[in-house]
C-alpha cells in the first residue's frame, strides 16, 4: 500500500498535474461494469485525490461515438497530463493501465 | 420444356429481393443487384477499384433509388473521398447536406492505444447505428473493416465482433458492402469471406502486354443466378461500367428490312436491296482496296436516310477520314455537324480489348446509333491474341444484334490467298462478307469485289470490278474473254479491240454490198438486152406469120374470083 503511494509522489513531483480521465462505457454491459470498478480501484489506490474521472455512457450520447473516434469499448482517455493516451478494454491488466496512464514508468 | 417451366416457377417463388446498384451493367450481371438487406463482400488488390465501386453504390442509391447511405471509411478521410470522386461528378458534400449520405472516417492509431483487457466493438456499433438512424440509411459501406486488424491486436475479439457486426447489419436490414484487400491465396487478408456468405464479388486489375484491364467476377451469390464470367469494367468520367460479356442466348429478333450499302451496284448484287437491318457485315481485303471507302459509303447513305451512325476508327483520325472521303464525293463532315454521325477514334493500344468493348457499349448506349462501323478490326490484334479479338467481336456482335444495330467491320487481309479465310475468324460470325481484292495484271492493280456470303438472300456470285471515282463507288462487270477475267486497262483494251473488230466487219460488209449491187446492175442490163433481142426475134417471127396469112387471104380471094368468073362465063 505504501509503495505505490510513494511512486505516485515521485510522479507528482515530476508533473504536478491532476489526472483528467474520461471513461466511455456502454450501459451496464459486463465489460463496462468491470472497467468502471477497475479504474475506480486503480485511481483510489494510486492517485487518490489527484484525478477527475468522468464516466460517459455512449448509449446516452451516441453522437459522441463519432466525434471521439470510438470503436472499441470500454475506452479510457487520459486528457491530461500530456500526452493523451487511450486505453481500451476492461482495464483488468493493472500493470498496463498504470503504464499507459504514466503512473508508473 | 416441362422442366424449365417448372424451374422458372420455382425461381419466381423464392426469388431473392435485390437492391439495384445503379452501376451500369452490374445489375444485369447480378440479375437485379446486390442481395437486399444483406452484406456483400467486394474484394480485390490495391487499386482495383473497391472504394470507388462501393462509393458509387452509395451515391447511386441516394440519387437514383432514394436510399440514403452511410460510408464508413477506415482508410481515407472524408475530404479525400470527396476530392477523389469529384471528377466523376459525384458531389458528396451536397449529398451530405441533403441528408442522403453520411461519411464517417474511423481513425485508430495503434501507437496511442493500449489494450488493457477484454473489450468489444460497441463503439463501432453505436456509431454506425447512430449514422444509419440519423438519415434512415438503407445502404452501408465499410471500407475496409480489415484495417481494424492492424489497429487492434486481439484477433479473437475482432473476429467474433465482426461476425456479430454482420449479423447486426442483417438484422437492421441494410444492404451492406464490405471491402477487403486481397490476400495471398485467399480472397481477403483476414478471411472476411468466412463471415460474408451471401455475395462475394472479386475485382481484379490485370495487365497483359502492358495493357491493363479491370475485371469483375461474382465469386458467389447465394440464392441467385448470376453471371459467372469475368466481366471487364471501366472507370471513366461516368463512374463504373460493367460489361456483361455475352448474352446467354441466341434469340434476338431479326428484321426483314434492308439497308442500302450506299452504291446501287453492290445492292444489285444482293437482290437489289442491300444488307439486312441488324446484320453484321465484314468487308475484308488487302491494303488499299477501298474498304474504308465502302464503309464511308455505307455510313453516308445511312446518314442521308436520317439514321444515326457511329464510326469507330482505329487507324485514322476523324478529320483524316472526312478529308479522304470528300475526295470521293462523301461529305461526312456534314453528317457530323448534323449530329447524325459520331466518330470515335482511338488507337487500339490505348487500352485492352475489353476496355474497347466497354467503350463501344457505352457509346452505343449513349448515342443510340442504327449503324456502327469498326474500321478496321484487324488493328485490334495488336492488343490481344486472335482468339481474344474473336471473342470480343462475338460479344460485340451479340450486343449490337440484340439492339438491331447494323454493324460493319473492315478487316485487313494480309495475304491474298482466298482459301485462307481467317479474318480474325469472324467470318463465321458475320451475316454478310464482302471481299475486295487486288488483281495485278499488265503492270497495274485493279480492285475486284465479290460477295463471299450473304445470309438469307440470293446474292450474286459474280466477281465485279470495283472502281472508286470522285463521285463515289461503282461496280463494273468484269470482261470475260477467252483470256479470262479482264479488268482495268486490259478490259478497256479488249473492249476497244472489239469495237475495232466491229468497224472492220462493217466496212467489209459495205464493200460486199456494193459489189452485189454492181453485179445486179450488170445482170439487169444484160437481161434488158436479151429481152430486146427476144422482141426483135419475135417481131421477125410475127412478120412471117402475117405475110403467110396475107398470102393465104389473097389466094383465097383470088380463087373465089376465079370461081365467080367461071360461073358468069357459062
Amino acid at each position: 500500500m505504501s509503495e505505490p503511494a510513494e511512486r505516485a509522489d515521485v510522479n507528482l513531483t515530476g508533473k504536478n498535474q491532476p489526472y483528467i480521465l474520461r471513461l466511455f462505457i456502454t450501459g451496464a454491459s459486463l465489460h463496462s461494469v468491470r472497467a468502471v470498478s477497475n479504474i475506480k480501484h486503480i485511481c483510489e489506490t494510486h492517485i487518490p485525490g489527484r484525478y477527475s474521472l468522468e464516466i460517459i455512457d455512449v448509449h446516452q450520447q451516441k453522437e459522441l461515438a463519432k466525434s471521439a473516434q470510438l470503436i472499441a469499448l470500454p475506452l479510457l482517455i487520459k486528457d491530461s497530463p500530456w500526452p493523451e493516451r487511450r486505453l481500451i478494454g476492461d482495464l483488468s491488466d493493472t500493470e498496463k493501465v498504470l503504464k499507459g496512464l504514466g503512473i508508473i514508468g | 420444356m416441362n422442366r424449365s417451366s417448372k424451374n422458372n416457377k420455382h425461381q419466381s417463388l423464392i426469388s431473392l429481393p435485390k437492391s439495384p446498384t445503379g452501376i451500369i451493367g452490374l445489375d444485369e450481371v447480378t440479375n437485379g443487384g446486390l442481395p437486399l438487406g444483406r452484406p456483400t463482400l467486394i474484394c480485390g488488390s490495391a487499386g482495383s477499384g473497391k472504394t470507388l465501386f462501393s462509393l458509387e453504390f452509395i451515391v447511386r442509391g441516394a440519387l437514383e433509388f432514394n436510399e440514403p447511405g452511410v460510408f464508413m471509411a477506415f482508410e481515407e478521410k472524408p475530404e479525400e473521398l470527396v476530392a477523389n470522386v469529384a471528377s466523376l461528378g459525384f458531389d458528396l458534400e451536397q449529398l451530405q447536406k441533403d441528408q442522403l449520405l453520411k461519411i464517417d472516417h474511423v481513425h485508430i492509431d495503434r501507437a496511442e492505444i493500449e489494450e488493457t483487457g477484454e473489450y468489444d466493438l460497441d463503439g463501432l456499433f453505436i456509431r454506425l447505428g447512430y449514422a444509419i438512424d440519423s438519415i434512415g440509411a438503407k445502404r452501408v459501406v465499410l471500407d475496409t473493416i480489415e484495417n481494424l486488424f492492424s489497429s487492434l491486436t486481439n484477433e479473437g475479439i475482432l473476429r467474433s465482433e465482426i461476425r456479430r457486426l454482420f449479423g447486426w447489419l442483417k438484422d437492421k436490414g441494410v444492404t451492406t458492402i464490405i471491402t477487403g484487400e486481397k490476400g495471398e491465396g485467399t480472397l481477403t487478408r483476414h478471411g472476411l469471406e468466412e463471415y460474408v456468405s451471401d455475395c462475394v464479388i472479386l475485382l481484379e486489375h490485370r495487365v497483359n502486354y502492358q495493357i491493363s484491364t479491370r475485371l469483375l467476377r461474382i465469386v458467389k451469390y447465394r440464392g441467385s443466378v448470376h453471371g459467372t464470367n469475368e466481366y471487364p469494367f471501366l472507370i471513366d468520367e461516368d463512374g463504373i461500367s460493367v460489361l456483361p460479356v455475352t448474352s446467354l442466348t441466341l434469340d434476338h429478333g431479326v428484321s426483314n428490312k434492308r439497308l442500302s450499302s450506299g452504291f446501287p451496284a453492290l445492292d444489285a448484287m444482293m437482290e437489289g436491296k442491300g444488307f439486312f437491318v441488324g446484320s453484321s457485315i465484314l468487308i475484308s481485303g488487302t491494303a488499299g482496296t477501298g474498304k474504308t471507302s465502302i464503309a464511308a459509303s455505307f455510313v453516308n447513305t445511312a446518314c442521308q436516310q436520317k439514321k444515326r451512325a457511329l464510326y469507330l476508327a482505329f487507324e485514322e483520325s476523324p478529320q483524316q477520314i472526312c478529308r479522304n472521303m470528300r475526295s470521293i464525293g462523301f461529305n461526312l463532315q456534314e453528317h457530323v455537324d448534323n449530329g447524325l454521325l459520331k466518330f470515335h477514334a482511338s488507337r487500339p493500344t490505348l487500352n485492352g480489348l475489353e476496355m474497347h468493348l466497354v467503350t463501344i457499349h457505352k457509346l452505343v448506349s449513349e448515342f443510340k446509333p442504327e449503324v456502327v462501323v469498326l474500321d478496321p478490326i484487324t488493328n485490334l490484334v495488336t492488343v490481344g491474341s486472335l482468339s481474344e479479338v474473336r471473342s470480343m467481336l462475338i460479344r460485340l456482335i451479340d450486343f449490337l444484334q440484340v439492339k438491331q444495330i447494323t454493324v460493319l467491320f473492315t478487316a485487313l487481309a494480309l495475304n491474298t490467298v482466298i482459301s485462307d479465310q481467317t479474318d480474325e475468324g469472324v467470318s463465321s460470325l458475320v451475316d454478310a462478307w464482302i471481299l475486295v481484292r487486288d488483281i495485278e495484271m499488265n503492270g497495274e492493280r485493279n480492285r475486284s469485289l465479290y460477295v463471299m456470303k450473304s445470309r438469307g438472300m440470293k446474292h450474286s456470285n459474280q466477281v465485279r470490278e470495283f472502281v472508286i471515282t470522285d463521285k463515289g463507288l461503282d461496280l463494273i462487270d468484269v470482261y470475260l474473254s477467252s483470256e479470262g477475267v479482264l479488268t482495268g486497262s486490259a478490259r478497256e483494251a479488249q473492249q476497244l479491240q472489239e469495237v475495232t473488230g466491229v468497224a472492220l466487219r462493217d466496212h467489209a460488209m459495205n464493200r460486199k454490198d456494193r459489189e452485189i449491187e454492181r453485179k445486179r446492175t450488170v445482170l439487169e442490163s444484160r437481161i434488158a438486152s436479151l429481152k430486146e433481142e427476144f422482141e426483135s426475134v419475135q417481131d421477125e417471127l410475127n412478120k412471117t406469120f402475117l405475110e403467110d396469112d396475107l398470102r393465104k387471104e389473097i389466094l383465097e380471094q383470088n380463087r373465089e374470083q376465079l370461081i365467080r368468073s367461071r360461073h358468069s362465063g357459062q
